[in-house]
């Protein structure tokens, strides 16, 4: 019965989007606030219809359901809670409704906001109505999350084991609201094209917006990697992946905006390429859904192998993006901007940031859509790491040595040689970082020397910053400590995500030049060498868990001065279901490294007793990877706290001004 | 979700050793690590997008073995890649060539970036920034403007 009621419910979420659309765009062109109003009010009720859908799906995972075609295809009576839940959006019925879920919550949120002119706002509600209409429509029609079997089975097929872990299921969330939250950028975009005014008031309306998807996104893609680390296996982190460049791509437009709509703010400059990016943004976002889950990349493997579900798919993605670009094609020309800029000033920084952050986006399209482009000429082909690693490493080089002077230049036209000057002990702090670590780590790597070079000046420069914004060292401490409570969230939002960065870079060069495998046959009692860290197999027991059985290796891991670093206990698990074999990585952090080991297969030794395949990796400084980029959300939030991102009325915020004018 | 990658490491998971297998190792480390260095540029063809350094089928397995023979009987790297680009066509390699057909691929990014930084300086070209201000002007401006957010 409920869920019944929850299909009604979708259904009637998909006429009330309809309803937004319509009453939105029909009460902007006859100016009457009335059927605006009722516009807004349809969106809140679509929004509770997709939740109530939501719930019913949901209680229809907990209860074991088995007549929900999804439920028996993705659950099982024997599963913990917390998958039955992350089960409902585990498939891709699942997954849509969660989009779906996302869509509504965001055009309910802009049918709330305040400040918002009503024609803008009723523009953007209307837009946010149709990205509905599409995508609940091809739910209800193609892809129903709720559709009953005729005959129940006893039991259902279960999750797949790989899913069943905490970060995953809490990534889907994480990464959709991060998806989704573009979408209003996206309205707010096409609202403004249809108006024809995109001024400093419209990018602070746009502010927020981004801030919160990008931060979101942000810890879906952090979330999504650390699974992909400890979970898989293989100790990676990254495998530019098409699923994983699905979800960059819209994370660089979005990164890209973030920094074009701030000179809109400030100066009223870029608006045309700002509102371009908007529209990229979200298309990026539609993208990756499409390709992630029609299965053109991937022809063997993906969940919707249905090619005419992938068809309709595109289909949305072509009607919304592509009226979006056609409008902006036709109105940007009237986007005029109102302020120059000299070659040297904070406007030129940030441009090429722009630049090359769309230099980096259109690598991971080429290379994501390579093959398909190769098959279209009846060949076969494709690109990996080495062709990523390379390309989106020479323009990132390039986004590092410019980024630390980016926050010291001035508007307009900016004083390089101050900015230099400034900058000289970050810069020599991180050439003296980079030598350091060229001539004492082993092995000699002069990149991976570079790479950390380009984190310690980011650090470096990120704290330089902050500490001339404080007038650390020059105001008494207590001066100093003030600034910091007064000035404005907003800034120190962006040093922390600059430092996220910087962290984040560190991260990734020690992990990838340093790392240290080893692997061996042993049996209990014996070990293996790992770097500074010795790796002795203690035993092996069997050990049941809720839906699987597992052997549990205990192996002791002491440093090089015989002192216990800790009892890792790696599992090797055979699910009930589908008898696959999965294995639980061993964990055991140390300071910033990870020491990671992985149970392998049992073999049988010459002379009688079983060794098992022991793997494992030491990886340093691995945990900044994970650190860095949820320091840079963590900026973002602090943000959007900021509380000039929730006045977003238009008038310039005297308030802060004022308040630090004592201390002048 | 990563519903394409899962999908694809099932069979990877279980394999946790592939190319690290003490059992197929060779002795001398100088060539091992080439010839890891080169399993990792080197599509597993059946499987989906991972590399023969990750994979246990044994498509993977036999190129490994292949790749480690080829080492030790003293071919080159290129030598090597020849050989896989010989057997299987450019596919093989996750690495692709510098060829006319890939010129798009490695050269688009660049295009784009070039392409934005000339429209940025024609930009600056056609509006002539204004006179510079006077010396009251700055100080009143650094006054103003001093701890403008960001």
């Amino acid at each position: 019965m409920i869920t019944e009621f929850g299909s009604f419910a979708l259904v009637l979420a998909l006429c009330l989007s309809m309803a937004q659309a319509g009453l939105s765009f029909v009460g902007r062109a006859r100016r009457d606030v009335i059927l605006t109003g009722a516009a807004e009010g349809a969106a809140l009720a679509a929004f509770v219809c997709v939740a109530a859908g939501s719930v019913a799906l949901i209680h229809a995972f907990v209860t074991s359901d088995f007549s929900v075609l999804n439920v028996a295809e993705n659950s099982h009576t024997e599963k913990p809670l917390i998958y039955k839940i992350a089960g409902a959006w585990g498939s891709h019925e699942g997954s849509i409704l969660l989009w779906c879920f996302a869509l509504t919550a965001y055009g309910c949120a802009a049918a709330l906001a305040r400040g918002l002119p009503w024609d803008l706002k009723a523009l953007t509600v209307g837009t946010q109505g149709a990205l509905g209409t599409l995508f609940i429509g091809y739910m209800v029609l193609a892809s129903n999350p709720l559709l009953r079997l005729a005959s129940p089975p006893v039991e259902g097929r279960s999750l797949n084991p790989l899913l069943q872990d905490p970060a995953l299921a809490a990534h889907p969330p994480f990464l959709y609201a991060g998806y989704v939250g573009l979408s209003v950028v996206f309205s707010l975009a096409v609202a403004a094209l249809i108006e024809g005014r995109v001024d400093s008031a419209w990018a602070r309306w746009v502010r927020p917006w981004t801030l919160a998807a990008w931060s979101l996104l942000t810890v879906g893609i952090t979330l999504g990697s650390f699974w992909a680390y400890y979970e898989l296996g293989w100790g990676g982190w990254w495998f530019w992946d098409p699923v994983e460049n699905a979800s960059l791509m819209p994370w660089l437009m979005a990164t890209a905006l973030l920094h074009s709509a701030v000179v809109t703010e400030k100066r009223g400059a870029l608006a045309a390429w700002t509102v371009f990016l908007a529209i990229a943004a979200f298309t990026l976002s539609m993208l990756g859904a499409f390709l992630v889950r029609s299965g053109v990349l991937t022809s063997v493997h993906a969940f919707a192998v249905d090619p005419r579900r992938g068809i309709l798919l595109l289909a949305i993605l072509a009607a919304a993006s592509g009226s979006a670009f056609a409008l902006f094609a036709w109105r940007a020309p009237l986007l005029k901007d109102q302020s120059a800029f000299a070659p040297i000033s904070r406007e030129s920084a940030l441009v090429l940031n722009n630049i090359i952050l769309a230099a980096v986006a259109t690598t991971v399209l080429a290379g994501t859509l390579w093959p398909l482009i190769l098959e279209a000429f009846g060949r076969q082909g494709g690109v990996g790491a080495p062709y990523y690693n390379l390309v989106v490493g020479v323009l990132m080089a390039v986004a590092f040595v410019i980024l630390p002077a980016g926050p010291l230049l001035a508007w307009k036209r900016a004083d390089a040689l101050a900015v230099l000057r400034r900058l000289s002990l970050a810069a020599g702090i991180a050439l003296a970082a980079g030598l350091i670590v060229f001539s004492l780590a082993s092995p000699r790597r002069a990149v991976a020397a570079m790479q950390v070079a380009a984190g310690v000046w980011l650090v470096a420069g990120a704290v330089e910053e902050a500490a001339g914004r404080l007038r650390a060292f020059r105001v008494p401490l207590a001066e100093s400590g003030r600034r910091l409570r007064g000035l404005p969230r907003g800034a120190w939002g962006m040093t922390l995500a600059h430092l996220g960065l910087g962290l984040f870079v560190m991260g990734a060069a020690f992990e990838s030049a340093w790392r240290v495998e080893g692997a061996a046959v042993i049996s209990p009692g014996s070990g293996l060498d790992l770097g500074a860290y010795r790796l002795t197999l203690l035993s092996v027991d069997d050990r049941a868990g809720p839906n699987y059985d597992a052997e549990r290796g205990v192996i002791r891991v002491v440093d090089k001065n015989g002192s216990l670093v800790c009892d890792a206990t790696p599992e090797r698990r055979t699910y009930d279901t589908g008898g696959q074999t999965t294995s639980k990585v061993a964990l055991c952090p140390k300071g910033l490294d990870d020491v990671y080991i992985v149970l392998g297969e049992r073999r049988a030794v010459a002379g009688g007793g079983s060794a098992w395949l022991v793997r494992a990796f030491w990886n340093p400084w691995v945990r900044l990877l994970f650190v860095g980029p949820i320091l840079m959300a963590l900026g973002g939030a602090l943000s959007l706290s900021d509380r000039r991102m929730r006045i977003a009325d238009g008038r310039r915020s005297v308030a802060p001004t004022a308040a630090l004018a004592p201390a002048e | 979700m990563n519903a394409r990658r899962i999908a694809a490491l099932l069979g990877a998971v279980a394999c946790l050793a592939a190319a690290a297998d003490p059992a197929e190792r060779l002795n001398n480390p100088t060539q091992e690590a080439r010839a890891r260095a080169l399993f990792r540029e080197t599509r597993c063809v059946v499987c989906q997008g991972e590399s023969i350094d990750d994979s246990d089928a044994d498509l993977a397995g036999d190129l490994r073995q292949a790749i480690r023979a080829r080492i030790t009987a003293g071919a080159t790297d290129d030598q090597v890649r020849a050989f896989l680009r010989a057997r299987y066509g450019d596919f093989v390699l996750f690495r692709p060539s510098l060829s006319l057909a890939n010129a798009l691929l490695w050269g688009g990014p660049f295009v784009v970036a070039i392409i934005g930084a000339g429209l940025l300086i024609a930009r600056q070209r056609s509006a002539p920034p204004a006179p510079p201000l006077s010396p009251e002007e700055e100080a009143k401006v650094a006054v103003l403007t001093a701890d403008e957010p960001v």
